[in-house]
């Protein structure tokens, strides 16, 4: 829950007021000296001529946002790295002339503590099980199969990782697309059409929200987490039938997510599962960020929170996060996945998974379920959990407000101000740690947000370090907004965990 | 008992009559003389004031209480999530066993294959092998993040440089899938209220973009320059509306859906004319077409420049996965913060950027990939040009070589289930993997279904003659009862 304070709601829509009026100002003067210069010269040049015949491709309004306030403060997103994206990496220093309109590259790398990047288990960088059948799986099986799943492009790897994914997540069957984004955005298309109903919490994904708009049917909306929102939405919508005619509904699918990365909550799964059952709604659960990463053995919030996973009708889930590879699946019964198989665009018409992508999963998921004749994934599992609580509460003590439950990788530290924004990524840059500032759109206007992503592959070091480098920057800029705990107590207690 | 009412009338006529006239009915109020009647007509008014404020009637609304919401629920029955299964809708593709090269082995056979789009034969080299261990060593397999969150790695920014350089393009911008390039770059320059022309043949992925981005779009015949032009004159012809909003011609240059090719110069001629912008899809002809390879515009000899959007996905010529949209710096640079699939992704893993570079590296060295690939194609057209039965309707410069029925059987099912036979035997008895086309329920697309072989450079002579003759057998035998 965040809890915005009153002066700092009243401060921070003063400075997006005062970055507006400026931009505002800026594009008048533009325009200014544009008509000016168009009335000076005398004979306009056919070219144009021509273009004035060709609307813009970006009306005025549109782009507003990324003319005046995104270029300000572009060097702090689209970092290019020079390593894999492990708990260090070479952030490539960049320079610009024309004041942030223009990056340009050097060839200097500066090493940075790695707090972005979506590595929970460690298997970004290379791995001594992973690498070595991944690149000869590469060898046998060339980087591409060139081809899409229907035609030639299933190899023996694809369908040992759907058998291996089903057994994992512990549905009957699943299977693979190449790319998470485009897996919920073919899929939702085909399990439900006009005449159905899909309700879906406030905060997901840009991909739940483009495959719901792409599949024709109605769109509600729930409050974040709040099971009983939900029920007053369903019996509403059921009773009154569909929009105009009142006929029932086909079919209503609730879509939810694990994890969600904005905030770094977990979603309440066992009431809403019990509130769809009630009222015969199907449920999806997006797993992007929690399949491998929370629950005792890896197996994400159903293992977590205790539900059956034969409860839940459809479960997704991508392979991007906590095992270092590409792709997505969709686990569900063998009706389902037959079904998706014979109707889904993505299966028919999208190249399939690189083989030696498939093969990095494989090798994961047999690490993390100790297949591979060590414990090593029961390392990382109870390493990643202990990271993450630690900072968590460390993070906490300081003063920061933090959001996101415990055992979530995930944390935002709140910054709400804009001109906070750039200070604490620059600050945080000097001192070599790598931190990712969100804003506006990917969050509401006043609740711009650093958000950290803890990994299994950070040492107890990395951690004090990052810890040290943000409660520095964080007295800098200003963003402790909570009550320091009194040192004493705060040493006591490191002493007692260590 | 009449004149007792007549009398009682007439004195109220006499007492109303008189109270009007009756000085007492004058008053004097702050100075002002007012009449009788004046009384009466702002009583009049104070009434009809009163009569709007009260509610007019309604029936009383009566919501539907808990207990009937909970009947209603319960009532309720849900369809199934999915449908029955049938007996076609469990039918497996062949499962690979090695490399998707020119020969693969299926069930421990081995095949000659013409299922992968591999036009340049470039699965299994050696160079592009070689460039991805060193980047898998390197950077690992996957990238880890979005595009704005570190998950942009140096080899996407040099693969990027490396196609605008070789396209002559000032830049371009990589997408991590290639059917997603084309859903993704549609909404970021089309939104509600703008005009899009496109090809009723266009696929799936290009049909999505259409859709989500919610303008009109109109669609014209296949490939049929009179059906654009027409479609162009009758959108624009005194549409004062149309000159204000942005205006598309969407197409693909060779379709996969049936192997054409989009006759570029006519379209930028009627483009110019009637001030549209052009979104060219080259995904199976980038890498096969023109002299060097660099796609349809080479091909035609139209400048570069003149085309607005240019989108490919790598999957294909260039054995790599993944996708870019190349075009004037406004167009690459607007879609880094206005595509979707661009900033909600995860980005390409950075040893596909390795292998797609190195591919380009090997086009730009050794051009006469295309001669062979070229010659290729024109062997396998005499080869196929009198198979019993079925008839070629794809372009004679297309990689993509596209057999449909002579006959259709009447329904498009009919007409699946025979090819679905002629690909299965070809496969068993000859050893040659091909296949038919699959289209899902929820494509618009209506041309008709058929055999497609993809053509590699990779190919040797004998693969190209055993595919004929088998062909040309197990089709005079499947199709005997048509002819």
């Amino acid at each position: 829950m965040v809890r915005l304070p009153y002066t700092t709601a009243v401060t921070t829509l003063f400075s997006f007021g005062l970055l507006f009026a400026f931009g505002q100002l800026r594009d008048f003067s533009r325009k200014l000296i544009d008509w000016l210069k168009s009335t000076n010269a005398k004979s306009c040049s056919i070219a144009a001529l021509e273009q004035g015949c060709y609307a813009p491709i970006c009306l005025g309004l549109e782009d507003f946002y990324v003319r005046r306030f995104y270029l300000r403060v572009q060097d702090c997103f689209c970092r290019p790295i020079a390593s894999s994206p492990d708990a260090w990496i070479d952030v490539v220093e960049r320079y610009s002339n024309d004041n942030n309109k223009t990056m340009h590259r050097t060839s200097n790398t500066t090493k940075c503590l790695n707090l972005g990047s979506y590595n929970y288990l460690g298997f970004a960088a290379a791995d001594e099980y992973c690498t070595p059948r991944v690149i000869e799986s590469l060898k046998k099986y060339s980087p591409s199969t060139c081809s899409v799943r229907v035609d030639g492009g299933t190899t023996k790897l694809h369908v040992e990782l759907e058998e291996l994914v089903a057994r994992f997540v512990g549905k009957p069957a699943a299977i693979l697309f190449g790319m998470g984004y485009v897996t919920n955005s073919a899929i939702i298309p085909c399990l439900i059409g006009k005449g159905g109903l899909i309700i879906s919490d406030s905060l997901n994904h840009n991909s739940i929200v483009n495959g719901a708009r792409g599949s024709g049917a109605a769109v509600r909306v729930f409050q974040h987490n709040s099971p009983s929102h939900l029920e007053e939405v369903l019996r509403e919508q059921i009773a009154d039938g569909q929009p105009r005619t009142h006929r029932p509904w086909k079919k209503i699918i609730v879509i939810i997510e694990g994890i969600y990365s904005m905030e770094g909550e977990l979603c309440n799964l066992p009431e809403i599962i019990a509130v769809c059952k009630k009222y015969k709604a199907y449920t999806y659960v997006d797993e992007a960020h929690s399949i491998g990463a929370i629950g005792k053995s890896g197996r994400g919030v159903c293992e977590l929170l205790g539900v059956d996973p034969a409860d839940v009708d459809i479960m997704m889930g991508t392979f991007t996060k906590s095992f270092g590879s590409c792709g997505g699946y969709i686990a569900a019964s063998k009706e389902i996945i037959q079904h998706l198989k014979y109707a889904c665009p993505a299966h028919i018409y999208a190249t399939s998974m690189s083989p030696p992508a498939v093969q990095q999963v494989i090798s994961a998921i047999t690490v993390v379920l100790g297949e591979d004749g060590s414990n090593r994934g029961a390392q990382k599992l109870a390493r990643i959990r202990e990271n993450s609580n630690f900072f968590r509460s460390e993070l906490q003590k300081m003063g920061f407000e933090v959001l996101g439950d415990n055992d979530s990788p995930v944390m935002p530290i709140m910054l709400y101000n804009p001109g906070k924004i750039p200070a604490f990524s620059r600050e945080c840059l000097k001192e070599n740690v790598a931190i990712v500032t969100v804003a506006f759109p990917a969050t509401p206007l006043l609740l711009s947000r650093a958000r950290i992503c803890i990994s299994a592959s950070h040492t107890r070091e990395d951690l004090i370090k990052g810890l040290e480098v943000i409660s520095k920057v964080g007295d800098l800029v200003g963003i402790k907004y909570f009550p320091v705990e009194p040192p004493k107590q705060a040493q006591n207690s490191l002493k007692k965990r260590e | 008992m009449a004149s007792a009412f007549m009398n009682m009338t007439t004195t109220t006529l006499a007492w109303v009559s008189s109270a009007f006239d009756a000085p007492l009915a004058r008053a004097v109020v702050f100075g002002v003389l007012i009449d009788g009647h004046l009384v009466v007509e702002v009583l009049l008014v104070v009434v009809i004031l009163f009569l709007l404020t009260r509610k007019s009637y309604k029936p009383p609304k009566k919501p539907l209480t808990e207990k009937e919401i909970d009947e209603l629920c319960e009532e309720w029955v849900p369809e199934p999530l999915c449908p029955p299964i049938t007996e076609e809708m469990q039918a497996e593709p062949p499962t690979l066993e090695s490399a998707a090269g020119p020969h693969t082995v299926i069930n421990g056979k081995e095949v000659v294959n013409f299922a992968s789009a591999n036009y340049l034969g470039l699965i299994g080299n050696e160079k592009i092998i070689g460039s991805c261990i060193g980047s898998l060593e390197k950077y690992g397999v996957g990238s880890c993040g979005p595009r704005g969150f570190y998950g942009t790695i140096d080899v996407h920014l040099d693969c990027e440089t490396k196609i605008a350089k070789f396209l002559g393009t000032p830049d371009s911008i990589l997408y991590s899938y290639g059917i997603s390039t084309i859903f993704s770059v549609i909404p970021a320059f089309c939104k509600k209220g703008d005009i899009i022309v496109a090809d009723e043949g266009v696929h799936w992925g290009v049909q999505n973009g259409l859709y989500l981005s919610r303008s009109s779009v109109v669609y014209f015949k296949h490939n049929d320059m009179t059906s654009l032009a027409n479609t162009l004159e009758k959108l624009t012809r005194g549409n004062k509306r149309a000159e204000k909003v942005r205006r598309y011609i969407v197409i693909e240059a060779i379709y996969q859906n049936s192997g054409q090719i989009a006759p570029l110069d006519e379209i930028v001629r009627l483009k110019e004319k009637y001030h549209f912008r052009v979104i060219l899809e080259e995904s199976h002809s980038f890498g096969v077409l023109g002299n060097s390879g660099r796609g349809l515009a080479e091909h035609y000899g139209v400048p570069i420049e003149k085309i607005d959007i240019i989108t490919a996905g790598m999957g294909n010529a260039l054995a790599t996965d993944g996708g870019f949209c190349t075009g004037s710096v406004r167009v690459v640079d607007h879609q880094r913060l206005s595509s979707s699939g661009y900033v909600f992704s995860a980005s390409l893993p950075p040893y596909l950027a390795s292998a797609a570079i190195s591919a380009v590296d090997y086009l730009e060295e050794n051009p006469n990939i295309l001669t062979t690939l070229r010659s290729n194609i024109a062997l396998l057209w005499e080869g196929l040009s009198n198979v019993p039965g079925l008839v070629i309707a794809s372009h004679p410069l297309s990689p993509i070589i596209f057999l449909k029925l002579k006959k259709s059987t009447g329904s498009s099912k009919g007409d699946s289930q025979l090819l679905d036979t002629i690909a299965e035997r070809v496969l068993e008895e000859d050893s040659v993997f091909i296949v038919t086309m699959k289209r899902s329920i929820l494509d618009k697309c209506r041309l008709p279904l058929g055999i497609r072989i993809f053509v590699s450079a990779g190919h040797s002579e004998s693969d190209l003659s055993n595919v004929s003759t088998s062909l040309k057998r197990v089709a005079a035998s499947v199709l005997f009862e048509l002819l």
